[in-house]
């Protein structure tokens, strides 16, 4: 039996995962719940977050408290790139059938993922962590970083913003209808493609600041699109698509999962998350706290 | 009169005779198409006959190709036992992943595809004892083919060429199954279940086994491409299964055109030139295959067969008035 | 025939279907009306097994086929057609019906025979019967609405059904049209000796074939009986029919 204080040094770390997953998860769920697509690219805009988050900081001075403003311009700017593709592109999509979305984002992944070699190579690349929160503190034996203490906290914060976003906002009553009833939102005279775009813009800010904030714990490299985007479905699966709690749940299990499967398998814990999923695919398909589909 | 001519057999015959043309280069290139002609043809199984969209076809093609990998170099089995037990491997493979996956719609089916094969990589990436890991497994020996001395012309054909002549018998072979099942009863229930899964049920079709039995059977051919593939490659690598060779085989076949049988193998021809060609170039072969994807979506959807016999169907129609 | 058990669906709090039960004897033709959403779709979806019952039973010939899966109740006999036409868009008309009868005899595992030699007397025997022999070959898609009802008719007779659901079967269609293909169900009804439960929002029809009547509203039958006694039902009256009027 391992030491406690390993145990929640293992308990922390996961959390940590979590909060991370579920900022880029409740991107991708939104966009869904709205849009009825699932945005393969989301990864990708993930990976952008990072690289433009390393950018900015190169720029503005590496180890200084510019860091917030460059996390926060990375943000803006995936999520410009993702309102760009809606606009431009997409959009131009939505009558036809589910397979061409499907595919067309998928096209994305694979023409982002090369942009991003071009334009910042194939090495890994890292950030450091902003000095204001730099120190750390300990807790039952286990040294925390301040900074993961505040990426525990911001989980928390994000989704409790996306839910007062959602039920007390005229812009949320629309995207619970849509979620709903589609052609019921047009019915009501609702400008949809003002909201898809609104909606697609705010998802990838999500996944852009996801992968901003990722770079002072993790670092930089070609693959981290569809490594994420794995993750972050198995999560959606887990909690169910659409559902914002359920998407928090997701996150938070798929970090435990993968914080003790590791004491099992070292070497496979990944394992431990894929035998989570499809115990639940067979159990419950719609997710933990999803609704089941209506045929 | 175009109709008349039998173009497969004519297809068949040219490729046939390409040792015989004496380069090395054509011989490879030729190859590499008649084994991802394959691969492509049996997405095309779920793609478009099925109506099921695979991220990860490139998991059984992996699979298949560790699988020979394995039992030949390994285990010195010879091809004859290697061949068929990487396509039953995949299709046993295929089962199982797509027992889960057809539980799912549309979406979230090629999302899990893909997941499953990202889990099929990262085994082939980090099981060094089986696998070999991140190296690979390199040197996997060609079949033994001193049978074809016996064979009047082919003894003195160089061991590449003799290879190439036995990847396009099979290939041909299995092409030909494919060809068979599409046109079958169980086939049939494939495109019902492609065109309106909620009424085939209703008339009596277990809509989640069939779509089960065709991720199986387009699995099984999938591990017989890859095995073909290992061999021509002489080396199995992790890179097989991952994400982007699912990429690479998806845009073949719709680049070629999903509506139509052999639209998956004219995109394996295209895509494969265009590969050669575009490589001396630019490494960014990826940016390429998704602007392709990208073109072909808003322009061409039906893709180059599509496109042709829509340009077909419009010369008769000019020509008839 | 079929025998409906205090049937219910709830869709959260919403209850679509609250306390349904009614026989259907082998052979009689009965109609289901009411008004939008008064639970009628929902209640065909129930009995084909598209949605499993929040509680209650169906009974089809004495057995037990609550919460069985669509395929298994259609090899049981029920045969159904949908509100919203659902047919295979780019198959053949002739394909359509032909895919239906290979599904019927359960050839669907075969890997090996020609699927287009296979049961081609009895699709045409059947598009002779409905009246569209003559675009056999033409996309069941491109065809008009009416026509593609007809095609979802072949679609469901094809499996050789002992009792047939009808979801507006003249939904979207003119006077003429409608007439046409009512008297070509009775016809085919008759003629099969099916078991008919319809649902139908033009009264006349409904009176014109129907043996007896069930009046859904707000997922509860609130009268069932012969066609003269539920016009006459005042609780009827006033719900339904004197919305119409």
């Amino acid at each position: 039996m391992p030491e406690p204080a390993f145990l929640f040094g293992q308990f922390v770390g996961g959390l940590t995962a979590a909060m991370f997953l579920f900022m880029i998860a409740a991107g991708l769920s939104l966009i869904f719940g709205v849009l009825r697509i699932l945005n393969f690219a989301h990864g990708s805009f993930y990976m952008f977050g990072a690289y433009l988050a390393w950018q900015f900081m190169r720029w503005l001075g590496p180890g200084t408290e510019y860091f917030w403003l460059a996390a926060l311009g990375a943000a803006t700017g995936v999520a410009m790139i993702g309102v760009a593709i809606e606009r431009l592109l997409l959009c131009r999509l939505y009558r036809r059938e589910e397979l061409y979305q499907l595919l067309f984002t998928y096209g994305f992944v694979l023409i982002l993922a090369d942009i991003a070699k071009i334009v910042w190579g194939t090495q890994q690349l890292s950030v450091s962590r902003p000095p204001s929160l730099s120190g750390s503190f300990e807790i039952f034996g286990t040294t925390v970083p301040h900074y993961n203490l505040f990426i525990i906290l911001l989980g928390p914060s994000i989704a409790l913003a996306l839910w007062l976003l959602m039920h007390r906002t005229g812009v949320g009553r629309l995207i619970r209808a849509a979620v709903l009833d589609r052609e019921m939102l047009g019915a009501l005279g609702a400008n949809v493609g003002g909201l898809y775009t609104i909606m697609f813009g705010v998802g990838s800010f999500l996944a852009g600041l996801g992968g901003a904030l990722v770079t002072p714990v993790k670092s930089i490299i070609p693959g981290m699109d569809v490594e994420v985007i794995v993750e972050v479905f198995i999560i959606v699966v887990i909690g169910g698509l659409g559902s914002l709690w359920g998407t928090f749940l997701g996150a938070f299990v798929f970090g435990q999962v993968l914080a003790f499967g590791i004491l099992i398998m070292p070497r496979f814990s990944i394992f431990s998350v894929f035998a989570l999923m499809a115990i639940i695919l067979i159990w419950r398909p719609w997710g933990l706290l999803g609704r089941p589909l209506s045929r | 009169m175009i109709n008349r001519i039998p173009w497969v057999l004519v297809i068949f015959l040219v490729a046939l005779w390409v040792p015989w043309y004496g380069s090395r280069f054509y011989t490879f290139l030729a190859t590499d198409i008649a084994i991802l002609a394959l691969f492509a043809l049996s997405l095309n199984l779920l793609l478009g006959y099925t109506g099921l969209v695979s991220f990860g076809h490139a998991a059984y093609f992996g699979i298949g190709a560790y699988t020979s990998a394995i039992l030949m170099k390994t285990h010195g089995m010879p091809f004859a036992v290697s061949f068929p037990a990487a396509g039953l491997m995949a299709a046993a493979f295929a089962l199982v992943f797509g027992y889960f996956c057809v539980r799912l719609t549309k979406i979230y089916f090629a999302m899990l595809t893909l997941a499953f094969a990202q889990i099929v990589w990262a085994i082939c990436f980090k099981w060094n004892d089986v696998t070999g890991g991140e190296q690979g497994m390199p040197n996997v020996p060609y079949p033994d083919m001193s049978w074809m001395a016996a064979i009047p012309g082919l003894g003195g054909l160089r061991l590449g060429d003799q290879f190439y002549l036995l990847v396009l018998v099979l290939v041909a072979l299995a092409v030909a199954a494919l060809r068979r099942i599409v046109s079958s009863p169980f086939g049939r229930m494939l495109t019902v279940i492609r065109e309106n899964p909620e009424r085939a049920e209703f008339i009596g079709i277990n809509v989640r086994r069939y779509q089960l039995a065709a991720f199986a059977v387009a699995g099984f051919f999938a591990g017989l491409a890859g095995a073909l593939f290992g061999i021509f490659n002489r080396g199995v690598f992790p890179d097989f299964a991952y994400w982007t060779k699912s990429a690479e085989v998806l845009i073949m076949t719709i680049l070629g055109g999903m509506g139509h049988f052999w639209g998956p193998a004219v995109g394996a021809m295209v895509l494969t030139l265009l590969n050669q060609q575009i490589t001396s170039y630019t490494e960014y072969w990826p940016l390429i295959l998704g602007s392709i994807l990208v073109i072909l979506l808003f322009g061409f959807p039906g893709g180059i067969v599509g496109a042709l016999v829509a340009a077909g169907r419009r010369l008769t129609r000019r020509g008839n008035a | 025939m079929l025998e409906l058990r205090d049937l219910h669906k709830r869709f959260g709090g919403f209850s679509a279907v609250a306390g349904v039960s009614f026989e259907l004897p082998r052979g009689s033709i009965m109609a289901i009306i009411g008004p939008n959403g008064a639970g009628k779709s929902t209640l065909f979806n129930l009995i084909t097994g598209h949605i499993p019952p929040s509680a209650g039973q169906v009974l089809l010939a004495g057995r037990d086929i609550t919460g069985a899966p669509p395929y298994e109740i259609c090899r049981l006999g029920v045969g159904r057609s949908f509100q919203r036409t659902n047919i295979f868009p780019h198959l053949s008309v002739f394909e359509c019906i032909q895919a239906a009868l290979i599904a019927h005899h359960r050839m669907g595992r075969n890997f090996w025979r020609r699927s287009e030699t296979l049961y081609r007397a009895e699709t045409e025997a059947l598009l002779h019967s409905l009246g569209i022999a003559d675009k056999a070959d033409s996309p069941a898609g491109a065809l008009s609405h009416g026509n593609q009802k007809q095609i979802e008719l072949g679609i469901a007779l094809a499996s050789d059904p002992d009792i047939l659901l009808l979801d507006e079967p003249t939904a979207g269609m003119s006077a003429a049209e409608t007439h046409e293909t009512i008297d070509l169900i009775a016809r085919i009804a008759r003629e099969r000796g099916l078991t008919l439960l319809f649902t139908e929002h033009d009264m006349e029809v409904v009176f014109s074939i129907a043996q007896s009547i069930g009046v859904l509203h707000q997922g509860r039958l609130i009268a069932l009986g012969a066609p003269e006694v539920v016009r006459a039902d005042t609780e009827v009256r006033r719900v339904y029919l004197g919305e119409r009027e």
